[in-house]
């Protein structure tokens, strides 16, 4: 399997990043010789062999449902780019 | 000994417990020395002001009990810390300061240790040669005609500690960027057991792999550093339940009958004859403590590379989505939502950042997740299994960390599998989830340091920390470069 043009501005699009014709043909060499690299995986016999997402050998911890009643809302809105009083500013959704 | 800063951190700590040194001439000698210590760039964010302040209301309510009782401690720029500016090295984070602070260096505050600042890394820890910063290279105090990198992406973290600009430092690991800079440049790195200690409030890159650790000036301080940060934290639910051992008190170099496996696969084609050495001195000494050495077997070595780098940039493509100009950091303009998301992470991220977000996207995609994400996953459990069956016959496994000592700036630009071979030895421990330990043991013909690496078993740090202790005390290493920044 090979990425071309197409494949880089197909995945940008899906990772939101905005791409251009220069971007596109650095990240073609690049991206083909990582997948050429990742791709001696085909030699390994993965028969019968669970996949292992996480090596956590413990069940997931349970706690009580307490409400813990925390109002950051000011802390939270601090580090944003542009901000109203108590929202989030981004440009216009709906026409 | 004639500066405070040249003091080990178990040293210092002692010595301001013990009333001969006070917390504000502690943190006054690394402040200076720090100060005069610009151009290897290790700082991406000064706090010596509010160190100096508060090192003397230290002073004022003196508390021996404290295990790190008014160190100066600077840290990666990856752990989020309340108030002080947190980037990650990135320009997608510029003046991100977080309401909060992350659980490994809230424990380090509590234990009476002084925030100094926070330290350079590769942008988002992808990286091993500090040379993907947003804030520029990182310099190695180890040079000979031409600055060398300090390995990554912990580069700032083993610079300054190399240096003596800080007592001690954390930084994360996720294929080996505590491990593979600690080699570079002559100190101890400790990647903990994946779940020893909480990831909550570290910026993360791939979450089933990231772990915190100690970066220090010899193994003593590296077992002290431990017992401070790990533990289970309610707020990370993938941190383990386990007792925290107190590593320091309980650190030995009677390691006689302990059996030390020598992975016959990490013999790679074209390593240098000096590592080669180097691999064989540890092997005699430990022989001579009476040890017992087995060669090993790890058969699918050769593909943990490959499954890292389908692993860890599918993890981060996921992680990196919040970025998006919206609550934190930088934001580009657009006509529309979509187009600003757009703008935003086309120039707020690095080139090895998008490459890596791009791969990860790729191999979850549709179509292509059972080609690559579910084999690499599947590799990784061959991997991890190899492990569990060695630590069946041994109690630690010795190799190399790095199959080369620092390289020149520059110097694997053009290639990113070139980059990527630097963390041939290290990437396997974190997709088995194993901790493992790299010290100094050595120089090359150049001059330049080079560490060897002990693998544990499972939550088994202890015995990694005695065991390289005790080669530690063997090697009596000791740093040889110039000040010839300052």
């Amino acid at each position: 399997m090979s990425i071309t043009k197409d494949t880089v501005k197909k995945i940008s699009k899906l990772s939101r990043i905005a791409s251009n014709e220069k971007f596109e043909e650095n990240m073609i060499k690049d991206l083909n010789s990582i997948l050429k690299f990742v791709e001696q995986l085909n030699e390994v016999n993965i028969d019968n062999v669970e996949p292992l997402a996480s090596t956590v050998n413990q069940e997931l911890i349970k706690r009580e449902d307490e409400v813990k009643v925390v109002n950051k809302k000011k802390d939270i809105l601090i580090n944003s780019p542009s901000e109203n009083e108590d929202f989030y500013v981004v440009p216009k959704v709906i026409e | 000994m004639s500066e405070i800063y040249q003091l080990s951190l178990f040293e210092l700590v002692n010595k301001i417990k013990s009333k001969e040194i006070s917390c504000e001439e502690a943190t006054k000698s690394y402040v200076e020395r720090s100060s005069k210590s610009k151009k290897l760039n290790c700082y991406v964010e000064e706090t010596f002001d509010i160190a100096l302040k508060k090192a003397k209301d230290l002073d004022q309510s003196f508390n021996p009990d404290k295990k790190l009782f008014g160190a100066p401690i600077a840290v990666k720029d990856l752990f989020c810390t309340n108030g002080v500016q947190t980037t990650a090295s990135s320009k997608m984070l510029k003046g991100f300061k977080p309401q909060y602070e992350s659980t490994v260096t809230e424990k380090l505050w509590n234990e009476g240790a002084n925030l100094l600042g926070k330290l350079n890394c590769d942008e988002y820890a992808m990286g091993s040669s500090n040379e993907t910063s947003y804030f520029g290279n990182v310099i190695n105090p180890y040079r000979n005609d031409e600055d060398l990198v300090p390995g990554g992406s912990s580069g700032g973290c083993s610079s300054s500690v190399a240096a003596n600009l800080t007592s001690a430092t954390v930084g994360t690991d996720t294929g080996g960027s505590i491990r593979q800079p600690a080699s570079f440049t002559g100190i101890v790195g400790l990647k903990p057991t994946y779940g020893r200690c909480s990831r909550w409030g570290i910026v993360a890159f791939a979450s089933s792999l990231d772990q915190a650790g100690p970066m220090t000036k010899d193994v003593k301080d590296s077992a002290l550093m431990m017992e401070v940060i790990a533990g289970h934290d309610e707020k990370d639910s993938t941190s383990a339940k386990k007792n925290v051992e107190p590593f320091s008190s309980k650190l030995t170099k009677d390691i006689k009958g302990l059996k030390i496996g020598i992975p016959k696969e990490y013999k790679v084609d074209g390593m240098p004859k000096e590592i080669l050495d180097l691999w064989d001195k540890g092997i005699e000494i430990s022989k001579s403590l009476g040890c017992e050495i087995k060669e090993i077997s790890l058969p699918h070595t050769k593909y943990a590379l490959p499954a890292y780098y389908i692993i860890a940039p599918a993890e981060a493509s996921s992680n990196l989505a919040r970025y998006d100009g919206v609550k934190y950091g930088f934001r580009a303009e657009g006509k529309d939502l979509i187009e600003m998301y757009e703008n935003t992470r086309a120039q707020g991220f690095g080139d090895e950042v998008k490459r890596r977000i791009l791969i990860g996207t790729y191999v979850l995609s549709s179509g292509y997740y059972d080609a690559y994400y579910l084999k690499a996953l599947k590799v990784r459990r061959l991997i991890k299994n190899d492990f569990d069956e060695a630590f069946k016959e041994v109690d630690t496994i010795l190799t190399p960390t790095t199959p080369s000592s620092a390289f020149a700036i520059g110097k694997n630009d053009d290639d990113p599998i070139s980059m990527y071979l630097n963390d041939v030895f290290t990437v396997p421990v974190n997709l088995a989830g194993l901790p493992a330990i790299s010290f100094p043991a050595g120089y090359d013909q150049k001059n330049l340091p080079l560490g060897l690496q002990l693998i544990g078993k499972s939550f088994d740090e202890q015995t990694i920390l005695n065991n390289a202790y005790a080669i530690e005390q063997n090697i009596n290493f000791k740093p040889n470069y110039k000040d010839w920044w300052i």
